[in-house]
């Protein structure tokens, strides 16, 4: 590294144009070129079928690309086997050995690396004391709650101080409140122990809280790879606004384009302006995307100064506690939601959002992202 | 029979009726050959006959201090466990191999090595014998050894494969990722877990041996008779209760064997702590 830093610290994970085929006809992953850094919590996102887990899988060593190289640690890593790959691993369903104790499961990894007695149970018992189940030690994993399991999953896989930490979706088997505070645990531990994770999701807002990138994964090929808030803030395109958070799409036609920013005419009339962002010119069909908080409703009749104002009806409102929803009939779209903030809540009582009622909607330009078309 | 209690209906209690009737039926019809030839072993008379003239334990003697019986029975014993042990690591490996292998020649191969156990025992005979006599097998513990652990490989493929078809593979890939290699991730985590589906393997396989006649009588020279091998000639020649004490001697054991594989699935249960 030069002395005037600026060069980022190499890569400890790169994927160097990997494909993946398991039939030789269809590629699950297709050219993936992918760097993690050290010390940081990536997280591999996207719905079933997309690459993420097979990307994982091939990391991991249970799985061998069709073509590319993997690097860990600059070291070419396709030909070095699981075991001496050096990454810890934890499994979905906690793949904790059901004959042996909570104790010797922690201690495994130590044990088939011979560390020396002492100083294996010192660690064991630092992890068991990491994951506050010093008590449990001479339990069977049969013998827990998921939660718990999945808390010695996690220490077996940190014990041995791997260079490198997967996660296949670890939290899936567990119910909401427990899955939450796992989050907070896993990324309190990625914090105090400075470890590199890659970590694979289908849950969107899992990924939101806890990483520090995102990958999103469709098809077979990274849609686009960010910080959380700028893969909700700036999309590169629909698949990514759709899959990040909720959305309303309204397809349209391009009019013209003027830098950043076009005007759009709407498949259900009207027309609005909205920042070009992934568009090939006039005339190109795209989606707009709008995030339901970014929009306004402002009663019928009222004058608004903004160039994106659209007629819309409404069809239901949706109350959940924090916060309340409602649908609106837009431009054809007949599930464009709107967040409303708390304290207008009133208005769904007192009646001026009641089914059947016109009202209109307002958004910026720069909230309103001219995308794709699905 | 707390199930009866929780039956309400005429039509339920019939039907429990019929099942515990029927049950017991084909129990007996099971059990009851079994059950026959066994007073008879205590029997004081010579023949095989009911009613017992009166109660002896002089056919156990017989059998105890028979050199023939005796030696038969150690050579069942040699056989029985050579070929068990042959068989248990030729067919567990074939098992892990076949679990993992996903092609669509596998039912193929999985039919090929599963033949002896579809083939008549005598063909089988016969082709060994031809095959085993001019390289000098035949009249061998050798040949005897070989022809068993074919016979009896595919029990032990059966069973382990049985047993594998429920591991779950991704203990098999923690154990690599913590670092074991394929063969300690197989001794310290995949055979504990499927010991019991290779107890039952070898069981099936031990078994197989030991009762086994056709081939023995094909390949067995005098020095080579087996325990089913002398009572098959003990019936055709002399009609000894000694073979009724021999009986109840081979099903004690067999009894005793189940037992035991029974204790160690239960001993596995608790291990695992019930489900996980």
């Amino acid at each position: 590294m030069e002395a005037g830093m600026v060069t980022p610290a190499p890569a400890l994970v790169r994927f160097s144009g990997i494909q993946k085929t398991y039939d030789g006809e269809n590629l699950v992953v297709k050219n993936l070129d992918l760097e993690i850094r050290k010390g940081e919590f990536i997280t591999l996102l996207g719905p079933s079928g997309s690459g993420k887990t097979t990307t994982l899988m091939m990391l991991a060593g249970f799985e061998v690309p069709t073509q590319g190289e993997i690097y860990l640690a600059e070291r070419p890593i396709k030909n070095v086997p699981p075991h001496k790959r050096d990454i810890g691993m934890v499994f979905q369903n906690y793949a904790l050995f059901p004959h042996l104790t909570i104790a010797e499961n922690i201690a495994f990894p130590l044990s088939v690396r011979k560390t020396n007695k002492a100083e294996a149970q010192e660690r064991v018992s630092a992890a068991l004391r990491m994951i506050k189940m010093e008590t449990l030690a001479q339990r069977r994993p049969g013998q827990l709650s998921g939660g718990q399991q999945q808390r010695v999953a996690l220490a077996r896989a940190l014990v041995f101080n791997p260079q490198l930490v997967l996660m296949d979706e670890p939290l899936g088997a567990l119910d909401k409140r427990l899955r939450e505070q796992m989050q907070l645990e896993i990324k309190q531990l990625h914090e105090t122990m400075g470890i590199t994770v890659v970590y694979v999701t289908h849950d969107q807002s899992e990924a939101l809280t806890m990483s520090d990138r995102i990958a999103v994964f469709n098809d077979g090929i990274v849609q686009q790879i960010d910080r959380p808030d700028a893969l909700y803030e700036h999309p590169v395109n629909s698949f990514v606004a759709h899959f990040i958070g909720e959305n309303n799409v309204l397809a349209g036609t391009v009019e013209t384009i003027d830098k950043d920013y076009c005007r759009v005419a709407l498949a259900g009339g009207g027309a609005v302006t909205a920042r070009a962002v992934n568009v090939s010119g006039a005339g190109a069909s795209t989606s707009l995307s709008v995030r339901p908080e970014r929009i306004a409703i402002v009663p019928d009749g009222t004058s608004s100064d903004g160039p994106n104002r659209l007629p819309a009806k409404v069809q239901n409102t949706i109350y959940l506690g924090d916060h309340a929803l409602a649908v609106l009939d837009v431009a054809g779209n007949g599930e464009f939601m709107v967040k409303l903030p708390p304290g207008t809540h009133d208005n769904l009582r007192h009646g001026s959002l009641g089914p059947g009622e016109s009202v209109f909607v307002t958004f910026r330009p720069e909230d309103c992202l001219a995308l794709d078309p699905v | 029979m707390s199930d009866n209690s929780s039956l309400r209906t005429p039509s339920q209690r019939i039907a429990w009726t019929a099942t515990i009737v029927i049950s017991t039926l084909v129990f007996i019809f099971l059990i009851a050959p079994i059950l026959a030839i066994m007073p008879l072993s205590f029997s004081s008379g010579s023949y095989l006959t009911y009613p017992l003239p009166g109660l002896s334990l002089r056919w156990y003697d017989d059998f105890i201090n028979s050199p023939r019986w005796m030696n038969s029975l150690k050579n069942s014993m040699i056989i029985g466990t050579a070929s068990t042990a042959l068989s248990m690591v030729l067919g567990t490996l074939a098992a892990l191999g076949l679990a993992q292998w996903k092609s669509r020649f596998k039912p193929l191969v999985l039919a090929f090595v599963l033949s002896p156990v579809v083939v008549p025992g005598v063909i089988t005979a016969v082709g060994l014998y031809f095959f085993f006599a001019p390289i000098g097998l035949t009249g061998s513990y050798l040949g005897l050894i070989l022809a068993h652990t074919a016979l009896a490989t595919p029990f032990v493929v059966i069973t382990v494969g049985a047993t594998l078809q429920s591991f779950d593979t991704n203990l098999a890939r923690a154990a690599a990722s913590l670092g074991a290699s394929p063969l300690e991730a197989f001794r310290r985590v995949i055979l504990p877990l499927i010991l019991p589906g290779l107890a039952s393997g070898a069981l099936f396989a031990f078994a197989t041996s030991f009762d086994e006649v056709v081939i023995v009588l094909f390949m067995a020279g005098p020095e080579q008779r087996t325990l089913p091998r002398e009572m098959f000639s003990g019936i055709r020649e002399n009609i000894s209760p000694t073979i009724t004490a021999a009986a109840v001697i081979l099903t004690t054991v067999s009894v005793i064997l189940l037992a035991t594989l029974e204790g160690l699935r239960r001993r596995n249960e608790r291990l695992k702590g019930g489900s996980a």
